[in-house]
This record gives structure tokens, sequence and C-alpha cells, in this order.
């Protein structure tokens, strides 16, 4: 079995930790149904530390705790991971699954193209609607400065 | 990573009961426990030694094994252990093979006696009524076991270990689902 790439790998499972799980189970049900997983570990919630860094090179300081649900899943020889903020168990188990079955050449292609990629695109669009919202409102204060 | 299979079922009742089962092993040292049947650890790891260092180890316990990488994966996994290269450094000392010397590990001091490591010696059986006579805190008369497979030279080093009580080294032995603890207040003379 090929190893998948670390960025491929790191890529789809940020996308997934982002996705709610009634979408990735909507894009899934389109799907032939993968076989049931074992249980390595979880899902299980708690909390996980969120460190930062002034200016990114000052002394580390704890910004603060944040809710985190992680599982994970063995299918086959693979081993799938998912951490998503939040407490939703069914998300961290659908996002561990797919780390899972993606790392299998066989599946990879189907699924990146049927669930990643259209995951990818929505929360894309999300982000730049958002901007958009957001860029309505600004205040360009070198008007404000040539006015008085 | 082929080899990663579960832990706990029930993460939380099976660890109490692991728990329990050292607690049990440790207060009638030599009476024989029953521990983590339902596990499936990767070799050469034993169901009781399993299930002790999934319910005691910790990230706040280094953990030194001679079990080979599945092993320590498996544990790394479950456990979240930091595995350290020197036995004497480690809080948990795994001895799937050779057992390291009772005199290199950890013993803790006269302040700090409970920083003494614990010895999780997997061996070939055991089996009560036979064997060694154990005596000491815990036993009324005499308690016997009878353990096939301890490391050679194991009453001299023992004997070493019990002089320096408060301070030293416990030892859980393992075989199979089967446990049996050796506090350090335990006396020991050959069957």
């Amino acid at each position: 079995m090929t190893a998948p790439d670390t960025l491929d790998r790191r890529r789809w499972m940020a996308v997934l930790a982002r996705a709610p799980a009634e979408e990735i189970a909507g894009l899934l049900a389109g799907l032939p149904a993968l076989p049931a997983p074992e249980r390595l570990r979880g899902p299980e919630t708690g909390l996980v530390m969120v460190r930062g860094r002034a200016g990114g090179d000052g002394a580390p300081f704890n910004l603060g705790e944040m809710t985190v649900t992680r599982c994970a899943v063995r299918l086959g020889d693979a081993v799938g991971h998912g951490y998503v903020a939040g407490r939703d168990k069914r998300q961290a188990e659908l996002a561990a699954l797919l780390d899972a079955a993606l790392q299998d050449p066989a599946r990879r292609d189907a699924l990146l193209a049927r669930v990643i990629v259209p995951l990818a695109a929505r929360q894309q669009a999300a982000r730049e609607t958002e901007a958009r919202k957001a860029a309505a409102t600004r205040v360009d204060f070198f008007a404000m400065q040539t006015t008085r | 990573m082929s080899t990663l299979t579960a832990g706990f079922a029930d993460p939380v009742l099976d660890a109490q009961a692991g728990f329990r089962a050292v607690l049990e092993a440790m207060s009638r040292p030599g009476r024989v426990q029953r521990a983590g049947t339902g596990l499936r650890p990767p070799a050469p790891l034993h169901q009781a030694s399993a299930a002790v260092l999934l319910a005691l180890a910790d990230a706040d316990t280094p953990l030194w094994l001679d079990a080979g990488a599945d092993a320590e994966a498996w544990l790394r996994f479950h456990c979240g252990a930091p595995v350290v290269a020197a036995a004497g450094e480690a809080a948990f000392v795994l001895a799937a093979g050779a057992a390291p010397a009772l005199a290199s590990l950890a013993r803790g001091s006269e302040e700090e006696p409970q920083r003494g490591a614990t010895l999780v010696l997997q061996v070939g059986a055991l089996e009560e009524g036979e064997g060694w006579r154990l005596c000491g805190p815990g036993i009324a008369r005499e308690h016997r076991l009878r353990v096939t497979g301890a490391p050679d030279g194991f009453h001299a080093a023992w004997a070493a270990n019990r002089a320096g009580f408060p301070c030293g080294v416990d030892v859980l032995l393992c075989a199979g689902d089967r446990l049996a603890a050796l506090p350090r207040s335990v006396m020991i003379a050959e069957g």
C-alpha cells in the first residue's frame, strides 16, 4: 500500500475537521458503503490547551482550553484519526473513518473527488461570503483624513 | 501501524477493574488475580501486563520496555506514556525478555519512596500453593507462589531490594491474564 503524501493527508484531515457530520454523511450516502471500521479509541471528548506566542517568536503562553472530540479507527491496515472542535462524536468518527479510507489507494480518488473536493469548495465559498460581508463594513480611514 | 489494536472496550470501567486487580495483588502478595482477560495486545505483551499499563501508565509516568516496536506503538497510542531509553529513569519498566537488574531501577528516596519504579515482569506461568514461600505485610503466615521463568539470581537481587526498605522496586508478575505482586515489603524464601 503506498502511503499518502503527508501534505495531502493534512489537507483532507483539515477539510474533514471543519465539515459538519451531516454534510459528510450526505456526501458519503451517494457512494458505495464503506466497511464497518474497528474502533481503536473513542470517540471521546476532552479539553486541549491552546498555546500561542506573542508576535510569533515571543514566550509561549496559554491562550485557553478548547473542547476537542477525537476518534481513531482501523480499516484494514490503515489507522484513521479524527480530531474535531466541539463535542460532535459522530463527526469525529466520520472524519476518522474517511481518513482511514483515504489512505487506501483503491478508494482514494473516488473519495477525494466526491467528498473532499465538494466539502473544500463549500468551506471556501463560506469563507468568501464572510469575507465579503466583512469587507462591506470596512471604514476607509483615508477618506476621513481628507474630509478634515 | 498495522498491528495497532483496540485497548480497553470501556476505558473507565476496565481501567478501574485493572486498578482493582493491582490493588488486590499488592495487598495480598503471592495471591494470583486476573486482569485484562478480554484484551488483544500485540505480541509479546501479555494481557495482564497490558491491562496494568493501560490502567496505570499515562503522560506523567516515563515507561521503559524491551517488548519491541509494535508493543511500544500500542502503549504510546493508548497510554500516551513517554518512552525513555534508560530503565533507571522510568516509573514503569516492562520486561518481556531479560529483565534489567533490580538495582539499576529507580528506588525512590527516604523522603519520596513512592518514586521507586514498578517492574512489570512477564513470566512463563504463575501457580499458587507451591514454590516460593512469601511472608511479610498482607500475609498471615505464608503464601506459596510458583513462578516459572523468573530471571536468574532473582532471590539475591530481591533480598538486596528488600534491605533498602522503604526505598525499592515493586514487582508485578504477569503470565497471560494472571497477575501476582511482590511489593517491596515482602520476603521471599526458596520453596
